[in-house]
């Protein structure tokens, strides 16, 4: 298991190696001078002609890239074009901001996704698994960009319940220590911010959770479903042990694998995708960290972001890969 | 695994519990407890990020916002126009010539870090500039004086501190909006002490002489500058501080004004407008127009190098149905290529009026009755005088196939598309402009100039008489003859049609309606200096 980790970890090099290259090629094909972006529609050309050659865009690709490459390996991500800062001192907090909001739309996914469909599937073709079913049909297909507004009309101004945008109450923020402010809010003992903190992450959570929920719930089903004609099944059922259990221990445990890759997949996703529920909520994360970069051509930050994402999502495909093994004795990793 | 599941259910029940039990206290107590208290601190919500707090470093109006509360300038413009009016200078003499400007600056006034304002800081700030030469860092300055120290078309030969409060500026040519510059906010002063020690790093700790200190900065997130408690100008500012907070789509954020979360929001999408209204407790802030919005030909392009064209075209495009479908109305048609609010306007301009037959006529006079196919270009993002680039392109289509021309939309990426239209590959587009000082010449010279062809000249406009004219009224220090300058110019231009200028916006705020004092100003920056929260 240990000797497969690190053979995983070494194979991740090259795969981020290429995919380094890849994005770097490709912001480089997008037209557009990140001069002209950052100077505007005032920019003189000399200016312009200054600026490309302070940023080092005017040197030939291959030296860009080597030196972007050699940057990394010394842990520098490089200096991001638009506000001159080193992207590893600014990039943490956008990324704590977005791995706060996901973690708990995946909770919010997984809790009811999983439990819809083993409930559809333990019940089939009753009329909850139709409407379950309906629901998560819409779900995948809800536009967040609606959903997002309309929970903030429907819940936070109409029903007053839930405030409608931010991470925290900006009349008395959190004091950031490690930017994820659940555990900030604890750490400075605050804990009406920690539950103002919670009260926030509900609505963003909930447009964010929507479509990972319903892809869960249709592959909870479908998985459970087979699992549930299987012979042990009906041997444990014959043995009259109580339906709860057949289903919740036996059932679900052999149902699981596929579910969990599809939740990897999907928080994976999450990290680098939640831009439209970013912009609707005023959340601070990679996602808007990265659109903005594109819209500015801000190319250190284009690869860094994607690069740090990137190697989450591998890891996190990693850590799916682990779990597989820790749910199925049957699956060994030499 | 069920375990776990109920455990994280019961969890999940406590919490809920928890939540829906502060939910009441919580939504009373915070917000309305703070404001009734004394000094408020009021939150403006706003669509993108600031890239930097130095004023000198940056064009970009999210960054000006922020940096008006902590900087000022010499001089100011007035409340809700671009007259000049006294700043840190109280008052200042302009020689015969108009060479010379001598300032007589306000006594007693200190940078937030303590240091004393005086002719020798002013004299340094504009050091920093001038011998800089890096036009990759302060892009404002050369634009609006002529280039840096020693360079050709620089105006300004000499910035002298004649004793600790009086300042003289020696120009090398009369500069007739030299004091209209002065007051743009890149131009404000800064603490010599502070960017001689922080270097680059003064972009995030900016230190100015202005009502608000910067006090911290979350990128994307918010930015907080709080009362300077030792300001010059007595019993202000009114507010404690001004939190600016991003959220950056347009309907959330007028949520968040709703929700009373944030006080006052910019970019309201006109659509909304009635929802305001509605609402007792909002008010609705209008902002007087300084831009224009355009459908520009290129004038060296065929068909569009015949001015029978240009103006058939002019006559076929209705103004006041693209406002009152794409702007709700928050815009006034446009028949000058600068807004009414810039001095040298000229009011006399009968527009093209809207006539298909005329349009009919002067394309048979160009050999071009039975139409022609063209390509026209639509801006892809929503900008300030053109919200909806793309409608209006479908509208201005539609315009133009009553007389048979075929037109077809092209589109590109925000800033590939500047750089086609300036290198003259669009035959016919749509652009605007927003004005950066508020001077006739910032439209006028720097728009359709022979001079400026090849930079912001889209049209690639030239016309002997016009530069004539406006070369003329740069180095006229009379207002009134360099307003008549100016509408001479206007009547050529509107002969010749290189645009159809098609509107003026007015961008539109909502705000809570406690908030007393606050006149968003033309330039898209103001100070929150006078304004209170009851």
């Amino acid at each position: 298991m240990f000797s497969y980790t690190i053979r995983r970890l070494t194979a991740l090099i090259p795969v981020l190696l290429g995919m380094t290259f890849i994005v770097f090629m490709m912001i480089r094909a997008i037209p557009g001078n990140p001069a002209q972006i950052i100077l505007g529609q005032q920019a003189t050309k000399e200016a312009m002609a200054a600026l490309t050659k302070e940023l080092g865009l005017d040197r030939p690709w291959p030296t860009q890239f080597w030196e972007y490459l050699t940057g990394i390996i010394t842990g520098d991500l490089g200096v991001s074009l638009k506000s001159r800062v080193p992207i590893s001192e600014e990039i943490w907090p956008y990324l704590a901001a977005t791995i706060e909001l996901s973690l708990v739309a995946m909770v919010i996914a997984i809790i009811i996704g999983v439990n819809a469909g083993i409930i559809s599937a333990w019940f089939q073709n009753s009329w909850f698994d139709y409407v379950a079913m309906v629901v998560a049909l819409i779900g995948v297909s809800m536009p967040i960009f609606w959903l997002g507004l309309m929970e903030q009309y429907i819940v936070a101004i109409q029903w007053d319940l839930l405030p409608t945008t931010g991470r925290d109450n900006i009349r008395d923020p959190v004091e950031a220590v490690t930017n994820l402010y659940l555990i900030d809010s604890l750490l400075n003992n605050r804990f009406d911010q920690f539950i103002e903190v919670i009260r926030h992450l509900i609505l963003p959570g909930i447009a964010l959770g929507t479509i990972p929920m319903a892809i869960i719930a249709r592959m909870t089903r479908s998985s459970m479903l087979e699992v549930m004609r299987s012979d042990y099944i009906r041997t444990a059922r014959a043995k009259g042990m109580k339906m709860f259990w057949v289903v919740y221990k036996h059932s679900l445990k052999n149902a699981l694998i596929p579910v969990v890759t599809v939740i990897g997949l999907q928080t994976g996703l999450l990290l680098g995708g939640a831009i439209l529920t970013e912009t609707i909520f005023g959340w601070p994360g990679i996602g808007t960290y990265i659109y903005e970069a594109i819209s500015y051509r801000d190319y250190p930050v284009i690869q860094s972001g994607i690069l740090v994402v990137a190697a989450i999502f591998v890891l996190i495909n990693l850590v799916v890969d682990l779990l597989y093994a820790a749910i199925d004795p049957r699956i060994k990793y030499k | 695994m069920k375990k776990s599941l109920w455990y994280v259910f019961a969890c999940l029940l406590t919490l809920s519990l928890v939540l829906s039990g502060c939910n009441s206290s919580n939504s009373s107590s915070g917000e309305k407890g703070e404001s009734g208290k004394k000094g408020y601190t009021l939150i403006y919500g706003r669509g993108g990020d600031s890239t930097a707090l130095d004023p000198a470093v940056t064009t970009e109006g999210e960054s000006f916002i922020v940096t008006e509360q902590i900087y000022e300038n010499l001089v100011s413009y007035g409340k809700d126009n671009t007259e000049i009016e006294p700043a840190l200078a109280k008052d200042w003499k302009i020689s015969q010539d108009a060479l010379t400007y001598t300032f007589t600056l306000n006594e007693g006034i200190k940078f937030h870090d303590g240091t004393d304002f005086n002719a020798e800081a002013v004299v340094k700030n504009f050091q920093r500039w001038a011998k800089s030469k890096d036009e990759a860092k302060f892009a404002y300055y050369p634009s609006m004086f002529g280039g840096f120290e020693g360079d050709e078309g620089h105006v300004i030969k000499e910035v002298k501190a004649v004793d600790e409060k009086t300042v003289e500026f020696t120009l090398t040519r009369p500069q007739a909006p030299f004091l209209k510059n002065l007051a743009m906010s890149p131009f404000a002063i800064a603490s010599p002490t502070a960017f001689e020690k922080d270097g680059d790093n003064f972009t995030k700790n900016p230190v100015g002489t202005g009502p608000f200190k910067f006090k911290s900065w979350k990128k994307n997130d918010t930015i907080e500058v709080v009362k300077n408690d030792k300001y010059w100008k007595k019993g202000l500012p009114k507010l404690a501080g001004v939190k600016f907070k991003v959220i950056k789509d347009n309907s959330a954020r007028l949520n968040a004004v709703i929700k009373g979360e944030i006080d006052l929001m910019d970019g309201l999408n006109p659509s909304d407008m009635p929802k305001v209204k509605k609402d007792s407790k909002l008010q609705l802030f209008e902002r007087p127009s300084m831009n224009v919005g355009y459908f520009g030909f290129n004038t060296e392009k065929e068909p569009f190098n015949k001015k029978e064209v240009r103006q058939a075209i002019s006559h076929l495009i209705n103004k006041q149905d693209i406002i009152t479908n794409f702007f709700e109305g928050t815009a006034e048609p446009a028949k000058n290529p600068m807004p009414p609010s810039v001095s040298g306007y000229n009011e006399e301009i009968q527009d093209y009026e809207y006539s298909v037959e005329k349009a009919k006529e002067l394309l048979k006079k160009a050999g071009l009755e039975n139409g022609f196919k063209m390509d026209l270009w639509a801006m892809p993002v929503p900008r300030p005088y053109m919200p909806s680039g793309q409608k209006v392109a479908e509208a201005i289509q539609a315009s133009l196939k009553q007389v048979n021309i075929d037109a077809k939309i092209v589109t590109f990426e925000w800033g590939t598309y500047l750089e086609k239209v300036q290198a003259g590959e669009a035959p016919t587009f749509m652009l605007g402009w927003t004005g950066d000082n508020g001077d006739a010449d910032n439209f006028l010279y720097t728009l359709l100039d022979k001079d400026t062809i090849g930079s912001n000249n889209y049209s690639r406009y030239s016309n002997e008489e016009v530069h004539k004219l406006l070369v003329e009224a740069q180095s006229t220090a009379d207002e009134n003859k360099r307003n008549e300058l100016y509408k001479q110019a206007q009547v050529i231009i509107h002969e010749d049609a290189p645009w159809v200028p098609l509107v003026h916006s007015k961008p539109q705020l909502a705000g809570s309606s406690s908030i007393k004092g606050f006149v968003p100003h033309p330039t898209g920056s103001q100070s929150f200096v006078d304004v209170s929260v009851d």
